[in-house]
């Protein structure tokens, strides 16, 4: 059998879904005997000019990591949808926006602000900001355009299958790998990882919550046995697609939600808003405001890896540029 | 597959049409996906307009209906036949209401036209998503409970006993026969209340059909149309009802005699702490008021009631019971309470000797009362001139703004009574005389013949002038102020909701209307059943009412009991909700907050269930579900969310 | 809405079956004018309007979304609107997050004869919202 083309890209990412390729530990040896690497910024040489001289779906198997923040990463996620035959969207990033994605609860400017300007560590006396074009005696200068808003890469190209996780689990990163190698494929728009939600492979004992007050992690010491959304801390268990073998759950840390929406769900982050309000242990109003406004960021919680795919995506722009 | 979808606007006569371009809705709704056929009409719900639905369904093969009219909380379920009858299934239909919610508050123009469009083409969106669903049906238990035994409790009972069936009769009093047997007499014939009462409250005490029970009032309801489970709450009499001959010598004995203002008499006569309120009480038995009763209150009594009783009925051991009770229907009959009128210095009430209300003169006029049926003044003497004050606290913006209903008819009554029994000069102070029953208008003209002084003006003030009661009135017609002496003043005072109403309504999961008393299903027709199926009205608890009135109601409340009986099924709502299993990941969070406790949890499979005899479909689950496991029939996401893309799009 | 010369705000109204629904058929058969801004989507209770549904409203041009149902104590279900009452202030600090400020998501309470108290809401929420303009949402664009 003819060796594979195997490209791994990242968008707007932390590197960390590389990593969880890397932490395939031997069986990285075996990808090398199936597959040569066309692309992989992160531990191999090609250039992105390598890739573009290539005839299209010359590349067997994209690994794309990482959300599209700027016009690099759309550039480069239209160009390796062009050239592979199955574009595989890695990692919470790439698939919901992930953490980049709560970008979206700004705009570009107050990111720069808050980046470049405003910070009592920056040291910018002139006020630089990145801009897509500069002018300098030399000629001009360009850089990636900063995007208002952080796109998935399914809301920017075609993807074939869809391996979540903040990283993924190298586990069903393999499992991917091996059905394609095997050419046993999945239905097109699959999403590698379990059906229901992670309160379905959860071990933790359950009865039916009553929520009397919301305390941060940080302040609690968990039991390991009880549901942690009964002990008062919020778990995205319940609105997110388990698969990941409830690692963090098991690990005495409440599910941060990285396997993002479940199947045809409506919108992750309101729906598990309504599930866990909706036991709040209070019939009065005033009570319920205060329970409720202990709970000091309830977009970043319950939209942690999936503002970018929710319904209504990002905050309201307000015509910014 | 798609469906084919008909659209039929309709003009209501010139109600919708006169606001929106019900043509153009029409016109409009063409054009949209889906909708095979859209058209006009000037009334949908006339035989004819439900033949054309039907003959466009057969013509088009429509597998979906919408009818953009009124309120699907009006011809709702007459759409839904007009489906069925032609073997469509009604679930299939939606209606847009543009008539309640669009035509009669808005203004002529595009405006209403563009909101009645968005209307429609919401129903359309979502009737695309409308499964046909079969109604299951129950068995009707053919018992039914009768709570409050009023006229109108008593008359429901009987009617339902008579027919054959079983009826609780639950009245929160030692004894029934309410308001009405405190009357003297009856309006407009003048036949003796008790003369026409007390026959009832004999049957219904010997029905062996009507299981009565009285001190007793109901705590719990739960159950459905047909099902209904009920938990009755039996405050001790102290008297054992079985062997208690009524003889009514532990009344004498009690060291309490005449010493407590007695309620029936509305404080004008004295009883003891065990009693009896009045002859013809029904059950005619003892009864101990925990509250004057020395031994009971104080625990210190020489107990001489106790020696009286040659039967030994009487027994201060007795405590509390509860029964629990099945039925199929319940009617409430609760009745009303009277407006008390301290509450407003101006009318001398409390302050004056000689101001009372209406129905102390009932117990003054009544030949059982405390004067024997005598009119007199608290002195003694008789009166030589009184004024009879209507409305007090009805028809009055600052208390209750409903007319009372009865006080016009009730005032010519008391009038007619005080010329007969003392020739006295009577006044009545009125705002307008509504005497709108049979042989009402006639009965007041006599008694302006009998030389009664009408007087077009509410009473204004009752007050002392050197020690003279004074009447303080605008008379309206003849545009002049008056002040007339009088010794004695009758305030007919409003009749408004119990006490309790607002607990009551919620116990039975009744709605209340702005003026306190229960809501009815439709105030025109069906005045008699509530938002609650299997639950119905009679009497004064739904509006004010006078007896006539209060007995029909009664009669057609225990025919729809009797009905469902007849039937021995009814149909229950087949909004439901029901979980997917393998959606659900039994996070848990629909457990705890069913109203019914209908969500349970099967442990072996970690998935919640729901038990569809208890489930009512409010949907509360449904919305807390954050993996979309459970659906509420009728009302699913898709179906609703189609229906929000509808609205919005424009 | 094109030839409109002012802004006519729309409102996506989720009004529960046994109180407010009727309610707000009283107000019509009483013939109680309000604003035309209003579009009401029936439920059976409050307690059935998921959160989503509100969010998708605005997603789908709502300019203002308003919830009524039947008095605390006296919802048909009991208590379902208790959970509407618990969802309430999560949402709309949810909601505000994202940019959709607090007058546009307005919960009320409403009785069957309480047709006048909704028609003055609805006046006064599209009074309220009309100076503050159409909402907006950018969220449908792809990139950008
Ligand atoms: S909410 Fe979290 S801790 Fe609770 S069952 Fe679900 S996954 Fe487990
Ligand atoms: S729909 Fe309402 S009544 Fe039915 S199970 Fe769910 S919460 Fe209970
Ligand atoms: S039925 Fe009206 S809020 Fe529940």
């Amino acid at each position: 059998m003819a060796k594979l083309k195997l490209a791994v890209y990242w968008g707007a990412a932390c590197g960390g879904c590389d990593v969880s390729i890397l932490d395939l530990h031997e069986k990285i040896l075996k990808i090398g005997e199936l597959a040569d690497i066309v692309l992989w910024p992160l531990a191999a040489d090609p250039k992105y000019s390598d890739i573009e001289a290539m005839e299209d779906k010359t590349i067997d198997l994209c690994l794309f990591n990482g959300a599209v923040r700027n016009s690099e990463n759309l550039e480069i996620a239209e160009l390796l949808r062009r050239k592979s035959k199955i574009l595989v969207s890695l990692g919470s990033c790439a698939c919901f926006g992930g953490i980049p994605g709560l970008g979206n609860l700004f705009n570009k400017k107050e990111i720069f602000n808050s980046v470049y300007l405003d910070r009592e560590f920056n040291a910018n006396e002139e006020q630089i900001v990145p801009k897509a074009k500069v002018t300098v005696p030399e000629g001009e200068l360009t850089l990636p355009e900063f995007y208002n808003t952080v796109s998935s890469l399914e809301q920017v190209v075609d993807v074939d299958y869809f391996i979540p996780g903040c990283p993924p689990p190298p586990d069903l990163l393999w499992k991917a790998i091996e059905a394609i190698v095997s050419g046993n494929l999945p239905p097109k728009g699959s999403v590698i990882a379990g059906d229901k939600a992670l309160c379905h492979e959860c071990p933790r004992k359950r009865e039916g919550r009553k929520v009397k007050e919301f305390k941060r992690l940080v302040d609690v010491i968990l039991d390991e046995e009880i549901c942690i959304l009964e002990q008062g801390v919020v778990c995205n268990g319940p609105a997110t697609r388990g698969g990941c073998g409830a690692r963090c759950v098991r690990a005495n840390i409440p599910c941060r939600g990285c396997f993002g929406p479940i199947e045809d769900a409506l919108d992750q982050g309101t729906q598990l808003l309504s599930a866990i309000a909706s036991t709040i242990d209070s019939d009065n109003p005033e009570e319920i405001k205060k329970i409720t406004d202990q709970l000091a960021d309830p977009a970043g919680t319950f939209y942690r890896f999936s503002l970018p795919v929710s319904m209504l995506k990002r905050r309201k722009e307000e015509g910014e540029e | 597959m798609s469906e084919r979808i008909g659209v039929f606007v309709c003009h209501c006569g010139t109600n919708i049409s006169s606001v929106v371009d019900v043509e153009q809705v029409a016109k409009d709704a063409g054009g949209w996906d889906n909708v095979t056929v859209a058209m006009d009409y000037k009334y949908m719900c006339s035989d004819p307009g439900q033949e054309l639905i039907q003959s466009k369904i057969k013509e088009h093969n429509l597998t979906r209906v919408v009818v953009a009219a009124c309120s699907p909380r009006m011809h709702g379920p007459t759409f839904k036949k007009t489906l069925e009858r032609v073997g469509v299934n009604g679930y299939l239909m939606e209606m847009a209401n543009i008539r309640e919610q669009c035509a009669w508050t808005s203004d002529p123009g595009e405006l209403a036209t563009e909101k009645a469009t968005a209307l429609t083409r919401a129903a359309v969106k979502r009737v695309n998503f409308h499964q046909p669903i079969k109604e299951s049906e129950v068995s009707v238990n053919k018992a039914t409970l009768v709570v409050g035994a009023g006229i109108a409790g008593i008359q429901t009972a009987l009617q339902i006993a008579s027919a054959g069936y079983p009826v609780y009769l639950v009245e929160k009093e030692a004894y029934i026969g309410g308001h009405m047997a405190q009357f003297d007499k009856t309006f407009p014939t003048m036949d003796c209340s008790a003369c026409v009462l007390t026959p009832k409250m004999v049957d219904v005490n010997q029905d062996p059909n009507i299981d009565l029970f009285t001190n007793s009032q109901v705590v719990g309801v739960e159950g459905y149309v047909g099902n209904f489970k009920v938990k009755v709450r039996t405050e001790p009499r102290y008297v054992n009802l079985k062997t208690c001959t009524g003889c009514g010598d532990c009344v004498s004995a009690c060291v309490m005699k005449d010493r407590i203002p007695s309620e029936f008499d509305e404080g004008l006569g004295k009883r003891s702490a065990i009693y009896i309120p009045f002859p013809q009480a029904v059950p005619l038995k003892a009864v101990v008021d925990k509250e004057s009763c020395l031994f009971l209150a104080k625990g210190k009594c020489k107990q001489t009631c106790i020696e009286a009783c040659q039967v030994n009925a009487i027994n201060f051991q007795e405590e509390e019971k509860f029964t629990e009770l099945e039925v199929g229907s319940i009617v409430l009959a609760t009745g009303y309470k009277l407006f008390d009128p301290s509450i407003g210095p101006q009318w001398g009430y409390g302050l004056y000797d000689n101001v009372i209300t209406g129905i102390q003169f009932e117990r003054l006029a009544n030949a059982s009362g405390p004067t024997g049926g005598k009119l007199v003044l608290k002195d003694g003497s008789q009166p030589q001139r009184v004024a009879i004050m209507h409305c007090i606290g009805s028809r009055d913006e600052n208390y209750y703004a409903h007319c009372s209903r009865v006080c016009c008819m009730s005032s010519v009554k008391f009038a007619h009574q005080i010329k007969e029994k003392t020739g006295a000069e009577v006044y009545e102070f009125y705002i307008d005389m509504r005497c709108f029953g049979k042989q009402y208008e006639e009965f007041y003209n006599r008694v302006q013949e009998e030389g009664v002084q009408f007087i077009r003006g509410k009473g204004s003030e009752v007050v002392e002038v050197d020690g003279q009661l004074t009447v303080r009135a605008e008379d309206t017609l003849l545009g002049v102020f008056r002040e007339i002496p009088v010794d004695m003043v009758i305030l007919n005072n409003a009749l408004i909701p119990q006490e309790d109403s607002d607990q009551v309504a919620s116990l039975f999961g009744l709605c209340s209307g702005e003026d306190g008393f229960f809501l009815e299903a439709h105030i025109k027709l069906a005045p008699v059943n509530t938002a609650v199926d299997g639950v119905f009205l009679a009497g004064c608890c739904q509006s004010p009412k006078d007896i006539p009135d209060t007995v029909a109601q009664a009669s057609a409340a225990a025919a729809q009991a009797l009905s469902a009986i007849a039937l021995g099924k009814v149909k229950l709502s087949p909004v439901r909700a029901a979980v997917e299993a393998s959606r659900c990941s039994g996070c848990m969070s629909c457990v705890n907050i069913c109203p019914y406790g209908a969500v349970g949890f099967d442990k072996e499979q970690k998935v919640s269930v729901i038990n569809q005899a208890l489930c009512k479909g409010c949907g509360t689950c449904g919305a807390a579900c954050p993996t979309g496991a459970i659906t509420t029939s009728h009302f699913t996401r898709e179906q609703i969310m189609a229906q929000i893309e509808g609205v919005c799009a424009q | 809405m094109s030839k409109k010369k002012d802004f006519e705000p729309l409102i996506v109204g989720f009004l529960c079956n046994w109180c407010s629904y009727t309610g707000a058929d009283l107000a019509g058969t009483a013939r109680i004018k309000y604003p035309t801004s209003i579009k009401i989507v029936r439920v059976m209770c409050t307690g059935m309007v998921d959160p989503s549904y509100v969010v998708k409203a605005f997603k789908e041009g709502a300019d203002g979304v308003l919830i009524s149902g039947c008095h605390p104590g006296e919802c048909h279900y009991v208590e379902g609107n208790v959970k509407t009452m618990r969802r309430e202030p999560l949402l709309a600090n949810l909601l505000e997050q994202l940019g959709i400020e607090r007058e546009r998501f307005k919960l009320m309470w409403a009785s069957a004869s309480e047709g006048e108290k909704f028609a003055k809401a609805v006046q006064e929420m599209t009074d309220i919202l009309k100076p503050m303009g159409p909402l907006n949402l950018g969220g449908g664009k792809k990139i950008g």
